[in-house]
């Protein structure tokens, strides 16, 4: 008879299951960098080398932190360069490179590491990373170049020393949610489609960021509910708003301004800092929504939807808990 | 003719099914030397009633039943008692079991009734002729099916489900008995019926058996009401609950058992068991079980006396390829890994199935992102997310008060689980930690179920 002993060094032994979906926390991660490559050369498209700059410094900074003080091989996870690329993304491409490394060193240490690493954290760590810019530097934050310009133009002073004064000779532009609020003008629906108004670099083309996330959306590494209950919300709330008083903007220009289809669809939907449960994606996309808007028509700033996501990732704990499924073969019990 | 029908939630394994589903059912030799544990059932295991050094014939009973929710152990061929000891249980521990020496010249040949004829019996007589046979579930839980066959005269049973699902990967024995040996199962669903006295039966079969829905349609007697529903294909379609809720659309309360519903589920091979019994006399001394895997050389369905040891069934499937990592018994989604060739094909043994290396789970593991894929997959709708999270840090009650115990161990949650988090295994230990908290300090010195955990 054939020896029936596996030639192996020894017979493996495992907990059921035995066999497993082909899908890795990794996997889903590198997808994510992949999905935001045509973002990333919208940005080049629209704001030059300024933008490959900016968004190659904020992910340096990331990754340095991850490899620094993160745990031995989680920089393979790909999720420290995600928030490299997404900080560097939602920046103007004027922004001097040290503040953007510093910006993604301090998501990561301060966003992400402190809680414990991936998977630990409640706030998303690029949005920690631009918090912390907009606090320690509003003017060089604020500063946005305009659009068109040669690939090899320089849109600000990208390479000023840490903590010396940045020359100010950088030709600017207000962006549509800045002349919508501070000076009452509009800005053409398909300028703010194709991404040719004045912005943060990456969050300009909304066309490009909503097909990265149809593609994530597909293979299941995103979940559209999130986006979609947001633009949802956002876009209910504004067309109430309007019809009341004609004096606030439509929703079109409410959907497609500022970075809100960016926050929307690779913000938000960090599945790290939204809920777990399908239920808890649509109260938190809503509650985002409302928030983007009144921050928006209301607050002291013209743009909501970082403190939007930010206040949201606060509440996800508590949405998770209020929507827990309802058990097999029991009621449903709402526990708060 | 029903639509498809299913359940919410459940996931999609590679069901690697074609490996064997297409093979005849044969009978394989028997080995050298059997194994039969004592404990072979859920419930109390068997009181030993031979001695070393006896002869037995087959079908002698070697074990008797200890109680009612027990069954006896039967001498699976003709032999001599060589040793009672501690032998290698496919549960992973030691348990106590008989080694026979197989008289390689003995007939092995049918011989005087051991179980009586069915014709005539009442209910009550069945039950005790299918306990004594040593009848149990055959389709993995191995619960005493007699049992079964008297449930609490305070539920109204009204029908009776059989599961032919089948809807862990690889295995195909009770696909191959439904295609085979038809005519056997409905008698065992004519006695099942008789004894519990029901007037409605479903047979739910998943749609990926077609040749199997065709032979048990085509086996239906003019005179038994037993409806064949195919079903959605997809896992875990055979659990009780997600098929009692399939068949009558009705969700078996948290913490009861199906005849608070008005149902009893039975397995096909179990079904098909309780036929055999009766038709040949015997009682249950082999069974059928899937050999498969990439890591097999050629899988088989196969008559196995119970006590076969997994390394003589894998050598007369000429062996495992040099490639082969993991030797289950049961399917891969909920069977239990086999360190030691040694252990024996007992009772509820559905299959053996072979893992090539890149079959198994990677060792490498990364923290819960919170991605909600488990919650997408639990058939029972639970939060695996955060029961897992609960698990680390031996937060027990609270798993309690979220519904761990309606948890059945499908494992679906851990086969999409990007980050390869062993969930099943936590939901596993933290079941066994609970009951040991709820026992209290008398009961936590090293109880079996703690030490398998």
């Amino acid at each position: 008879m054939a020896d029936a002993s596996p030639s192996g060094p020894a017979l493996v032994v495992t907990a059921s299951p035995h066999v497993k979906a082909p899908d890795s926390t990794p996997r889903i991660m590198w997808h994510v960098v992949a999905s935001l490559v045509p973002v990333v050369a919208s940005g080049a498209w629209f704001f030059g080398v300024s933008a490959l700059l900016v968004i190659a410094a904020a992910t340096l900074g990331a990754v340095l932190a991850e490899l620094i003080l993160g745990k031995r091989g989680s920089l393979a996870d790909g999720s420290a360069v995600i928030t490299g690329l997404l900080l560097g993304l939602c920046l103007p491409a004027g922004m001097p490179m040290w503040m953007a490394a510093l910006g993604g060193f301090f998501g990561i240490s301060i966003g992400k590491l402190l809680y414990g690493g991936l998977g630990q954290n409640v706030f998303n760590p690029a949005l920690i990373g631009r918090a912390f810019l907009q606090a320690a530097f509003p003017v060089a934050i604020t500063t946005w170049p305009t659009a068109s310009r040669g690939f090899w133009t320089l849109r600000g002073d990208n390479f000023a020393l840490p903590f010396m004064q940045a020359s100010t000779d950088a030709l600017t532009s207000a962006t549509p949610l800045g002349l919508m609020k501070f000076e009452a003008k509009g800005t053409p629906l398909r300028d703010l489609v194709i991404g040719t108004t004045g912005g943060s670099l990456g969050e300009t083309a909304a066309i490009v960021i909503l097909l990265g996330g149809a593609y994530l959306a597909w293979r299941d590494y995103l979940n559209w509910r999130t986006p979609v209950s947001i633009l949802l919300a956002v876009a209910a709330f504004a067309t109430l708003l309007h019809a009341v008083n004609p004096r606030y903007p439509d929703a079109p220009f409410m959907l497609f301004s500022g970075g809100l289809v960016l926050g929307a669809v690779y913000m938000a939907t960090d599945m790290v800092t939204s809920p777990v449960t399908n239920g808890g994606r649509w109260l938190f996309g809503v509650g985002i929504g409302v928030l983007v808007v009144v921050i928006r028509l209301w607050g002291g700033l013209p743009e909501g939807v970082m403190y939007a996501i930010l206040i949201m990732n606060a509440a996800v704990p508590f949405i998770d808990r209020v929507t827990q499924p309802r058990v097999f073969g029991t009621q449903r019990s709402f526990r708060l | 003719m029903k639509l498809a029908l299913g359940f919410r939630h459940g996931v999609h394994p590679p069901e690697e099914k074609e490996l064997s589903n297409g093979l005849r059912i044969r009978r394989m030799p028997y080995p050298d030397e059997l194994v039969l544990p004592l404990r072979q059932h859920a419930g109390k295991p068997a009181k030993l009633c031979v001695r070393v050094g006896d002869h037995v014939e087959r079908g002698d009973t070697l074990a008797e039943a200890d109680g009612f929710v027990s069954v006896p152990i039967h001498a699976s061929a003709a032999g001599v008692v060589a040793a009672v000891e501690l032998w290698p249980h496919p549960d992973g521990t030691m348990a106590e079991a008989v080694r026979i020496r197989v008289d390689r010249f003995a007939p092995q040949v049918p011989r005087p009734r051991l179980v009586p004829r069915w014709e005539g019996l009442s209910p009550d007589d069945v039950v005790r002729a299918v306990q004594q046979a040593g009848v149990v579930g055959l389709g993995g839980a191995a619960f005493p099916t007699h049992v079964k066959l008297r449930p609490p005269p305070d539920f109204a049973v009204h029908t009776l489900i059989i599961n032919g699902a089948e809807c862990e990967p690889y295995l195909t024995s009770d696909h191959r008995t439904m295609a085979e040996y038809p005519d056997r199962v409905m008698f065992g669903i004519r006695v099942m019926m008789h004894t519990l006295g029901v007037r409605r039966c479903v047979v739910g079969i998943e749609r990926n058996k077609p040749d199997a829905i065709a032979a048990m349609r085509g086996a239906v007697p003019a005179d038994l009401p037993v409806e064949i529903l195919p079903l959605t294909v997809k896992y875990p379609q055979g659990a009780e609950k997600m098929l009692i809720h399939a068949v009558t659309g009705v969700e078996v309360p948290s913490g009861k058992l199906p005849a608070a519903v008005g149902v009893i589920v039975q397995n096909v091979g179990s079904v098909a068991a309780i036929a055999e019994v009766f038709e040949t006399g015997l009682p249950l001394i082999e069974r059928i079980v899937t050999v498969s895997g990439h890591g097999l050389r050629r899988p088989a369905n196969l008559i196995v006396p119970v006590g076969t040891k997994l390394r003589d069934l894998l050598a007369f499937c000429d062996g495992v390829t040099p490639d082969a990592a993991e030797v289950i018994i049961g399917g891969p989604m909920m069977g239990l890994a086999q360190a030691n060739l040694d252990a024996p094909v007992i009772k509820g043994t559905t299959g053996v199935v072979v893992l090539a290396q890149r079959e198994t789970r990677g060792a490498r593991t990364y923290p819960c992102i919170h991605c909600g894929r488990c919650l997408d997959a639990c058939p029972v709708f639970l939060n695996p997310s955060r029961l897992g999270d609960l698990a680390r840090v031996d937060r027990y009650e609270e798993m309690a008060e979220l519904h761990l115990a309606d948890c059945m161990l499908c494992g679906s949650c851990a086969f999409v689980c990007p980050s390869n988090i062993p969930l099943a295994q936590l939901f596993l230990a933290s079941k066994a930690a609970l009951k040991r908290l709820q026992a209290g300090a008398a009961a936590t010195a090293g109880t079996p179920q703690a030490a398998a955990a």
